[in-house]
């Protein structure tokens, strides 16, 4: 920690003085976050129950959709947005540029986790459904989407995580994120240590509670589906019994 | 009131259903037996196009069903109540209940609400309103079912094997709501094995076997002079 070595002190010092640039960046970094997450949603919600409809067609757009965006890389994808895109005529800001690029990366993703929770809900429901009246909308709408919550959720939640995350090759089209605060501010200054360590604590700081809470929330729902299992035992024994 | 004409259908290769013609009367209790694989619950299921024919017409008064009026004819004209119950386990068995009325027929949530208490009245589960179906029996599930159907108001209810997956000690609580609506004006179209339940209830039975309608008749017809050798064997076997 002392001298002139990667963690010096003085490096430390220097870095807390410069604090508003990453809480620039942090916050930039939480504002395409959560638009990207939005964008995400609502793709997957849309193309996942696309996806489930008996349509070739539409099911082929979807197949195309994910399969594209999930088998190459992000940053190439960026990359396009920012230079190929430009090259065509049509320039983004970057901060469109970070929403629209992880949004529809994670889309694809999003889109896989909801068609599977979509296919989990026993096909009695819409059945149920159609045989009252409902369109197809309405039923994912208000009888199998309400059902799928639950399962759904913490999948969901590790894609949040891991978008959080991705919102960093923002920093190779120089985003203003926190990735791009720490790597500019570190190559700027030469304390490269403490810069990557404190941009790492603070991707951390958004990303445990939320994975943890997904932990949590899945074996809640483990424990709940053991404990409905029983209780349901109990009641057959009762009625034995009786 | 229902009327099939040369229905055909294919699963796969698979033919169902051979050719069938049937027609209900408006609030004719139908009851179709059969073993299983016979057909007898696509039948119920293409009138209400939760199976559409590969070809042949289905018409509900009078009115042809396709794949395009189906859902507005659906909800105008047929409530189903099925073997698995098929309640929607989000909801409490009142929002069970008022779902369709309230976003489909577009009723006021007093008025869903009273119409609800009402039809549970019927079944005898209005006490049970304000729970989950995944707390009730499947009897008491059953009859929560029959009375989201009858939320419905429609002329015609389907019955597919709605006795099959419950416990037998279950199964008469059903049969007796069942029986109580018989004496209503609804048209009842129901598959089932209870023997009992169709010779009560039905005004005409039919006999199914391999896609094709074998054989017909009133209830004492079929139960005590069945002509064909195949319905013979059935009933045989059935009725122990």
């Amino acid at each position: 920690m002392s001298g002139n070595g990667p963690f010096a002190l003085f490096r430390w010092e220097k870095l807390f003085e410069s604090w508003d640039q990453f809480a620039l960046g942090f916050l930039r970094t939480l504002e395409v976050a959560a638009l990207a997450l939005l964008l995400a949603l609502a793709i997957g919600i849309v193309f996942g129950v696309l996806s489930t409809t008996k349509s070739r067609i539409l099911q082929g757009i979807v197949r195309g959709y994910v399969e594209f965006f999930q088998n190459t890389p992000l940053l190439i994808q960026i990359f396009f947005y920012y230079n190929g895109l430009a090259m065509l005529g049509l320039v983004l800001g970057k901060f469109a540029i970070g929403v629209l690029g992880v949004g529809i990366y994670h889309g694809a993703y999003v889109t896989e986790v909801m068609r599977g929770g979509i296919d989990s809900i026993h096909k009695g429901q819409a059945e149920a459904a159609q045989s009252q009246g409902f369109t197809y909308v309405q039923t994912m709408r208000y009888i199998i989407l309400p059902q799928t919550v639950k399962i759904v959720l913490p999948p969901l939640t590790n894609q949040a995580v891991n978008l959080i995350k991705n919102t960093s090759v923002l920093a190779m089209i120089a985003g203003a994120d926190l990735m791009y605060a720490a790597d500019s501010w570190a190559s700027y200054t030469l304390n490269y240590g403490p810069a990557y360590v404190v941009a790492g604590v603070l991707y951390f700081i958004l990303c445990f509670p939320l994975s943890t809470w997904a932990r949590h929330y899945e074996e809640r729902l483990k424990k709940q589906g053991v404990q409905k299992e029983v209780k349901e035992q109990k009641e057959t024994n009762v009625e034995v019994a009786v | 009131m229902i009327k099939l004409e040369n229905v055909n259908k294919y699963f796969g290769k698979n033919h169902v259903l051979k050719d069938v013609n049937l027609e209900v009367a408006e609030g004719e209790k139908l009851v179709i037996i059969g073993p299983s694989g016979s057909g007898k619950s696509t039948t119920v299921r293409c009138m209400n196009f939760l199976e559409v024919p590969t070809s042949g017409h289905v018409y509900i008064d009078g009115e042809e069903l396709t794949t395009k009026n189906r859902v507005e004819m659906v909800r105008r004209t047929t409530s189903m109540v099925f073997q698995q119950f098929n309640l929607y386990p989000h909801k409490t068995v009142l929002q069970n209940l008022t779902l369709a009325p309230i976003k489909l027929q577009h009723k006021s949530r007093e008025e869903a609400e009273s119409l609800a208490y009402k039809y549970l009245d019927i079944v005898g589960l209005r006490e049970k309103a304000e729970v989950y179906p995944s707390t009730l029996s499947g009897g008491q599930q059953q009859r929560v079912a029959i009375a989201r159907a009858l939320c419905s108001q429609t002329k015609i209810i389907l019955f597919d094997e709605p006795t099959s997956a419950l416990d037998p000690e279950t199964i008469q609580e059903v049969l007796d709501v069942m029986i109580k609506l018989s004496q209503e004006n609804i048209t009842m179209v129901v598959v089932t094995h209870e023997m009992g339940f169709a010779r009560q209830v039905a005004d005409r039975v039919i006999f199914m076997d391999d896609g094709t309608i074998i054989e017909e008749g009133t209830p004492e017809h079929f139960f005590t002079n069945p002509t064909h050798e195949r319905t013979k064997l059935f009933l045989s076997k059935i009725i122990r």
